[in-house]
């Protein structure tokens, strides 16, 4: 899929943490993501997984207080994200990184007409005039599929699968090389969301922009994604190239996510879910975080936090049984 | 002939609007088999939610028949709607916003039991309280908790219990789990399945989740714009489905394989407005396949093994 094998992006150890009147809550604990230009990654989880706020903590948006950045680096080109100035971080800002939220309908701004909206990211970053930008955001809204003389209209005039392309023009009107998509799908019906896959899946060939995809929809990341990362409580538990993944998960999570899905193909009489509920994030488990749900968990579960082992070339799970101190096997 | 308990014909529920009526149910015909569940999908807008309101009267129809257990229940006075309620149920899709914040999980789930006067006394009462949260799988300690203490799993297991108290024989599930995540969401649907054989239920199951229809539903209806435009078994469904809008509706669902990738029908265009619509196929616009179609109205027709499509094009796409 891509054309370059840059590096673009790496993060280590990333760790932030939100203090709250019930505790501190370690919202993304010790993650680590490589992405090279114009790779697409998944992020895969739950609510509540901390894959929104890893997404604001690559854009240096965490809410803070109460959130706050306490360990690792954000390296983006070469340079750590976490080290520059706030005026160099509102220059990379919608021009080198840009961020596509979840619910079209309450990102675009009611009382400005998309026209605007998308000159206006253009006229920050860009040096071009008014009238340059105006014409630059008709071409953006046409290369997302929706005529050029809609520009002059306000976002209540458009459905929700128009206004989440407006979103995606605003969004690429600078040629990001790195895009995040929190969700872009979520809200949208099936057929229309076929349309933004696939609007978004040609751009990323044209652009050859690298994107990392937030989602809870395994399907999703089946149809767009080249690497696939799935976190829980705060933590990638597993990470792996789409093909790893989906032809031979090994995360005891993982299998369950897998296991919850009704499958299309087979016939299933019952569904194999993740027995359980997510952790209290102000309490989280001892020991691996995953074990008071995991089907395979020993007492020493509860005691020692799990390493990433590498299992094969790219594929990197975070469970005892491939650190060798469990004898179990992990099945589908 | 199957013992139906739900027959609906002609179902129209239309809504006055500023700019003209919307038709939401424009006529439609259907009917559910006792202990059996039928899935009626669509995409926003199409009128699933709706049909299951008016289907248990809390929307009044515009006109049709609504026959449960052999009787219209839209002829049913006050007293006579009173006592349906309870035969049937129906479980919301926002478990945030479909129970009461001040009110206890036993006073959510003890309501409908007061109110019908089915217990007694107190001590009646939490029994009867303390065995539906055992049925769904709420721990007895939650028993005094409010619903914002709870997440949204556990939220809907109360609206599960709550539909459940009086005994019903029929069940709406109007989304009941599009709002959970995919791991409590696989818990809630299994202990749903658990149900229907326990009690012997019925279910009418709207949602715009195909995988999970497929997974849930013995028959399906799709609908578009207000009318049912395929009905067949779940499997004969999924396996051939004729109607254009069927074929790209089940092509865009994204599969978590990467075996089997489909060749996906795009639709063009948007959804056409509901209100005054044009006679005629409502697909008509953005379908594929269309080319001069009659300007008559679709009838739904059988085409074997229980299979109905309603287009025009149904001899060329058999």
């Amino acid at each position: 899929m891509s054309k370059s094998k840059n590096k673009l992006l790496n993060i280590e150890d990333l760790g932030i943490e939100y203090v709250t009147e019930d505790g501190t809550v370690k919202a993304v604990n010790g993650i680590e993501i490589k992405l090279n230009e114009g790779e697409t990654l998944g992020l895969v989880g739950e609510t509540g997984a901390g894959k929104t706020t890893t997404a604001l903590g690559i854009m240096r948006l965490v809410p803070n207080p109460p959130g706050k950045i306490v360990s690792g680096k954000i390296e983006f080109e070469g340079s750590n994200l976490l080290d520059v100035s706030e005026e160099e971080m509102r220059m990379i800002r919608g021009n080198k990184i840009s961020m596509i939220f979840q619910d079209p309908m309450t990102s675009l701004n009611p009382v400005m007409t998309v026209g605007q909206q998308i000159a206006e990211v253009i006229e920050i970053h860009q040096d071009l005039s008014r009238q340059e930008a105006a014409k630059k955001s008709e071409e953006m809204l046409e290369l997302v599929g929706i005529p050029g003389s809609r520009a002059n209209d306000y976002p209540h005039q458009f459905s929700g699968g128009m206004k989440q392309r407006v979103v995606i023009a605003i969004s690429l009107a600078c040629n990001p090389q790195l895009l995040i998509a929190d969700e872009p799908t979520t809200a949208l019906d099936v057929t229309i969301q076929a349309q933004v896959l696939d609007l978004m899946n040609n751009l990323k060939k044209e652009f050859n922009t690298a994107m990392i995809l937030i989602t809870h929809d395994l399907g999703v990341v089946s149809e767009v994604c080249d690497k696939v990362a799935i976190m829980y409580a705060g933590e990638i538990i597993e990470s792996a190239t789409l093909e790893q993944l989906f032809t031979n998960p090994r995360h005891p999570y993982t299998v369950g996510l897998f296991g919850s899905i009704p499958n299309l193909e087979e016939e299933t009489d019952r569904l194999s879910p993740v027995k359980g509920l997510m952790p209290d994030p102000t309490d989280l488990p001892s020991g691996c975080k995953f074990h008071p749900r995991c089907p395979y968990a020993k007492d020493i579960c509860a005691k020692q936090d799990p390493n990433s082992t590498e299992i094969e070339a790219q594929h990197k799970v975070k469970c005892l049984i491939y650190e060798g101190l469990i004898d179990a096997e992990v099945k589908r | 002939m199957a013992d139906k308990i739900l027959e609906v014909k002609n179902l129209k529920k239309h809504f006055k609007t500023p700019k003209g009526m919307l038709h939401a149910v424009d006529g439609i015909d259907f009917s559910i088999e006792r202990g059996k569940t039928l899935g009626v999908v669509g995409e926003s807008g199409c009128g699933k939610s709706t049909t299951g309101r008016v289907v248990l009267r809390l929307l009044e129809a515009t006109d049709g028949e609504i026959i449960f257990e052999g009787k219209n229940i839209r002829m049913f006075n006050k007293e006579q709607l009173r006592q349906l309620r309870r035969e049937m149920q129906i479980i919301f899709q926002d478990p945030f916003a479909s129970l009461n914040p001040r009110m206890t999980v036993s006073e959510i789930i003890g309501e409908p039991l007061k109110i019908h006067g089915i217990t007694k006394n107190k001590k009646e009462l939490s029994d009867k309280v303390s065995e539906l949260m055992d049925t769904v799988g709420l721990a007895d300690r939650l028993v005094n908790t409010y619903p914002h203490e709870l997440d949204g799993g556990r939220r809907q297991r109360i609206g599960i219990a709550r539909a459940l108290s009086l005994n019903p024989k029929f069940i709406v599930c109007d989304e009941p789990v599009s709002a959970l995540d995919v791991s409590i969401q696989a818990q809630v649907l299994n202990l749903m399945q658990d149900l229907q054989k326990d009690f012997g239920l019925t279910y009418m199951f709207i949602t715009h989740d195909l995988s999970v229809v497929k997974h849930f539903s013995d028959e399906i209806a799709v609908m578009y714009l207000g009318q049912l435009v395929e009905k067949a078994p779940a499997n004969e469904l999924f396996k051939n489905p004729v109607h254009p809008y069927t074929k790209a509706l089940l092509s865009a669902i994204p599969v978590p394989s990467l075996t089997n990738k489909k060749e996906r029908v795009i639709l063009k265009g948007e959804i056409t407005s509901p209100i005054n619509p044009d006679p005629g196929c409502r697909f008509c616009k953005r379908c594929p396949y269309a080319d001069n179609c009659p300007t008559a109205e679709p009838v739904l027709k059988d085409i074997g093994n229980g299979h109905f499509v309603a287009c025009h094009l149904i001899h060329e796409l058999v």
